[in-house]
């Protein structure tokens, strides 16, 4: 992120409050031009906030929003060179399709012949050929989805931003629209930042993911990274189903960290760990391995509670020893274990990964600036010392 | 509503009084407006002559002139001022919002008279003899809260985010306002105009004590008449206005039913 050519919306150190909670928390984030950039969390935790701050609706409390490198904190939501698709759509109802459209074309002056041409050419973008006059109370949900991103695409903005644009669809059509989307965005080049707390859009959709979590934003990645290299419990517990297990470092050979469970024993393969460490690892179900008879190096026991079908795979639910329940998913073909029959849990070493809590990178902050000020405080001393 | 049950001849007996209770006195003025007697008694024949004499009746023309003019201009202002009160109730918070917004249902529940005695009160201590002006500034105060009432209604169910789209695509204050947050309380303001010019057209008891001389309105001028008979011209004048009023509801309840089609996003 060095280039700052690249660089079109930059949130620095930014902060919001509410009636004194804080709901975004120093947040720095950088968003490149042209790309997909989705911000990814649960209700509340702040990422709508976060949007209608570059949107203009709402004021940062402190820290600093740039667009394009200019910091936009006098701007307001018409002078600034981003447009909002809305959860809700925010047609104006009183409009048919086509003065929806033109509206922002409209308010800029643009020649009527220019804005008819415009019009008919977004209508053909959005596939909404036929419907110039309809009322949004004459259309479906995903129709006046359509409305509402041709709208806020007509200005040509530089960044389009869209807050949980599909959620009122049902299931079939937000598939469908989110591939739509994605085309779109690839088409045009625009860059979009969209929120939502799908997690399984955000992978779909996004080139690079912000997973935030009650107002900080805990990873930043390619869905790749937050998939398959979580940094925080909460990225591996949101992003994808995942098994969280408390463990403490054993013994350590080399990069193989052999570490003890409350369920029993187990090795994975992480540089850098020391003994005795208390460590999350995370698992996904997919990595996650059964078998009746011992493993090598593995000694968590379980019993099989229940086999749940969801289509190419079965999640076949583990009760471990201290009452933990896993979630493995396994293929029709795999062999079959019958509910009630006790098993042996293990998976490659090198699928494990190890997450931390917010709380360990917090007291790893504070261990840094309390070293860097004991470091301080120790040079002014000695040079006070050897004045006197 | 499949399940259409047979309706008893008692309710049917009971809906035609209800009807007749309602309707039969406008019928009564309809119907004596066409007799060629000068007595609201008896009819003896049919006849237009009152609806050409009314004309030439000054004090009559003149009354209802000046009824139309501070009809009109009080509903004007009052729509106006309503909407304006309405909308920034609605968006902005600030200090004693709660008792500024409960004052505003005070002239409608205190009783007429003592609102009327009250501005009878301050326009003299003002030292302004009361006339035209006076008696609009009246009607625009007691009609008033009713504009903000409905109005408010109106955007109680308002999607604020509809107005942040109109901002975010590039409309400021005033644009959205005019094309965007108008427009869709327009059937409030509607009804809150209707309302405002119905409570000017009959008011008698503010018009009483607020109105001047030369600015005799149309209610009070029969209300004077009525001590010498009220004649017949006066039927024709009202029939006139009954169906300016029925052509009136009509239009804007047609208008209003076009709008709130809009509606069901």
């Amino acid at each position: 992120m060095s280039n700052n050519k690249d660089v079109i919306v930059r949130l620095i150190d930014v902060e919001k409050e509410f009636d004194g909670v804080k709901v975004v928390k120093k947040l720095n984030l950088e968003v490149r031009e042209g790309e997909f950039l989705t911000l990814l969390g649960p209700s509340g935790c702040g990422k709508t906030t976060t949007l209608r701050m570059i949107a203009g609706f709402s004021h940062a409390t402190s820290g600093e929003i740039e667009l394009e490198g200019k910091n936009v904190a006098d701007l307001k939501p018409n002078e600034r060179d981003v447009n909002t698709v809305f959860q809700n759509y925010a047609l104006f109802p009183h409009m048919n399709v086509e003065d929806n459209i033109a509206f922002g074309l409209v308010e800029k002056r643009v020649p009527k012949a220019e804005i008819k041409e415009r019009v008919a050419e977004m209508i053909k973008l959005v596939q909404l050929e036929g419907m110039e006059k309809r009322k949004p109370a004459q259309m479906s949900g995903g129709q006046k989805q359509r409305v509402a991103i041709a709208r806020a695409l007509i200005n040509r903005p530089k960044v389009l931003l869209l807050d949980e644009p599909l959620g009122a669809l049902d299931l079939k059509l937000r598939k469908q629209m989110q591939l739509e989307l994605k085309h779109l965005q690839q088409k045009l080049g625009i860059t979009f930042i969209y929120v939502t707390h799908d997690q399984e859009e955000a992978l779909t959709m996004s080139d690079r993911i912000a997973v935030m979590n009650d107002g900080v934003m805990e990873q930043i990645g390619t869905p790749d990274e937050v998939y398959n290299h979580p940094k925080t419990k909460f990225v591996a517990s949101f992003v994808g189903e995942s098994n969280i297990l408390e463990s403490y470092v054993e013994a350590v050979r080399g990069d193989l960290l052999r570490i003890s469970l409350e369920a029993g024993k187990a090795v994975l393969h992480a540089p850098g760990f020391k003994k005795e460490e208390m460590i999350y690892i995370c698992v996904r179900p997919e990595n996650l391995q059964l078998s009746q008879t011992p493993i090598e190096h593995f000694s968590i026991r379980g019993r099989i509670i229940e086999h749940i079908f969801a289509g190419s795979v079965i999640k076949t639910v583990v009760e471990l020893i201290n009452g933990q329940r896993l979630r493995v998913a396994r293929h029709p073909g795999e062999e079959e274990l019958e509910v009630g029959t006790y098993v042996y849990v293990f998976w490659n070493p090198k699928k494990a990964i190890i997450v931390h809590t917010v709380e360990e990178q917090i007291y790893n902050i504070i261990e840094q600036n309390s070293n860097r000020m004991y470091k301080e405080f120790v040079e002014k001393y000695s040079a006070t010392t050897e004045e006197v | 509503m499949s399940s259409k049950k047979r309706q008893s001849p008692f309710a049917v007996v009971y809906a035609c009084l209800v009807y007749i209770f309602l309707y039969l006195p406008i019928a009564v003025v309809i119907a004596f407006s066409f007799n060629t007697s000068k007595m609201n008694i008896v009819f003896e024949g049919f006849t237009f002559d009152w609806y050409v004499s009314m004309w030439s009746n000054t004090l009559l023309m003149d009354a209802f002139k000046n009824t139309i003019i501070v009809a009109l201009t009080s509903t004007l202002l009052s729509t106006i001022l309503g909407t304006l009160c309405a909308v920034g109730l609605n968006r902005f918070e600030f200090k004693l919002k709660g008792l500024i917004s409960a004052s505003l249902y005070i002239p409608i529940v205190i009783p007429e008279l003592v609102f009327a005695i009250a501005m009878l009160i301050l326009f003299s201590s003002l030292g302004i003899t009361m006339n035209i002006a006076t008696l609009i500034i009246s009607h625009v105060t007691f009609s008033m809260p009713f504009v903000v009432i409905t109005v408010r209604s109106r955007i109680a169910g308002f999607d604020r985010s509809i107005e942040e789209a109109a901002r975010d695509l590039g409309a400021n204050e005033f644009r959205t306002f005019f094309r965007v947050t108008l427009p869709m309380i327009m059937p409030g303001v509607l009804s809150g105009a209707m309302l405002a010019l119905t409570l000017s057209l009959d008011d008698v008891v503010v018009s009483f004590f607020t109105a001047g001389v030369d600015s005799q309105i149309l209610p009070l001028r029969i209300l004077s008449m009525v001590k010498k008979g009220i004649s017949p011209d006066v039927n024709a004048l009202s029939t006139l206005l009954i169906i300016g009023s029925v052509l009136l509801l009509t239009g804007t309840t047609l208008i209003q039913r076009k709008l709130e089609r809009d509606d069901a996003v």
